[in-house]
């Protein structure tokens, strides 16, 4: 395996969607070549900082309106159910 | 009648989640607001049929994205969001590691990435077409598997990979430019691209 192939697959191996066999093809390839290794650490510590830069909290005033609208669900059941 | 306190414990704790996803797809806290509770409504009275031992986030991010595609999308493309050329592989961590060689022995790469605001990460991902911008928040941001992804958006998995593909790319090229024009990394002069011509705003 070169780095070109394992480029290539960068998503691929990080997502865990790559066979047995080629999962440790690139695993081989990145233990043997530091410039790789980094260049896929890289993709990791982005993609976490990503997920954790990405989340916003729900607004507590949204909670309640979403609980009390379920609650009128049942008070007032649609003609289906009836 | 769904049983709704069952339907409390096992939906509720995903709130915070799909509000985070509906900023991201509708840009706006108060459509983000409508289109979470539109979705626990729905989800509320589809949840006699919802299967006990499958995926429950799946079903409701499922219901989530239905949602928005038939009620909130707007038909036209905010002018921000620009389909930007393809790029190459590690663009960002290329463009970063000449960071690295002008300080040896330390990797500022992850430093860099860090001292990005969220507001900023949050805008980059927002600027990408509806698509791809889409398939990275189900991926990289809630941790969807392709399988999970196409049957949420309803396209085959290698659309999947290759919306992803393009996304992930894309997001890359606009954390380094919403990055430059904010002088959080540096702005020497980056590796021409190819292409001229990127970078514009114009449609």
């Amino acid at each position: 395996m070169d780095c070109d192939k394992a480029i290539y697959r960068v998503y691929h191996y990080l997502d865990g969607e790559l066979t047995v066999w080629r999962r440790w093809t690139i695993k081989r390839h990145l233990h043997r070549c530091p410039p790789c290794s980094q260049g896929f650490e890289f993709e990791v510590e982005l993609r976490q900082v990503v997920s954790s830069k990405c989340r916003d909290e729900a607004p507590s005033e949204l909670r309640r309106r979403i609980a009390e609208a379920i609650a009128q669900c049942d008070q007032q059941p649609p003609e289906s159910a009836r | 009648m769904a049983d709704q306190a069952q339907f409390a414990e096992l939906a509720m704790p995903y709130m915070s989640a799909l509000y985070s996803a509906a900023l991201r797809m509708t840009r706006n806290p108060s459509d983000a607001e409508d289109l979470v509770q539109e979705t626990y409504l729905r989800a509320y009275r589809g949840f006699g049929g919802f299967q006990e031992g499958t995926n429950l986030k799946a079903w409701l991010y499922k219901i989530l994205t239905n949602t928005f595609i038939n009620s909130y999308r707007s038909k036209k493309r905010r002018p921000d969001e620009v389909d930007l050329d393809d790029t190459e592989d590690f663009f960002l961590y290329r463009r970063l590691g000449g960071l690295e060689a002008a300080e040896a022995g330390r990797t500022p790469e992850s430093e860099v990435l860090d001292s990005i605001p969220d507001e900023v990460v949050k805008e980059a991902l927002e600027s990408l077409p509806e698509q791809f911008r889409m398939a990275v928040l189900l991926a990289d941001v809630e941790g969807f598997s392709y399988k999970e992804i196409a049957e949420i958006m309803d396209v085959p998995i290698g659309t999947v990979m290759s919306r992803l593909h393009r996304g992930r790319k894309q997001l890359q090229q606009r954390l380094w430019d919403f990055g430059r024009e904010r002088g959080l990394v540096p702005a020497e002069p980056a590796p021409a691209p190819e292409t001229a011509g990127a970078g514009g705003s114009g449609g």
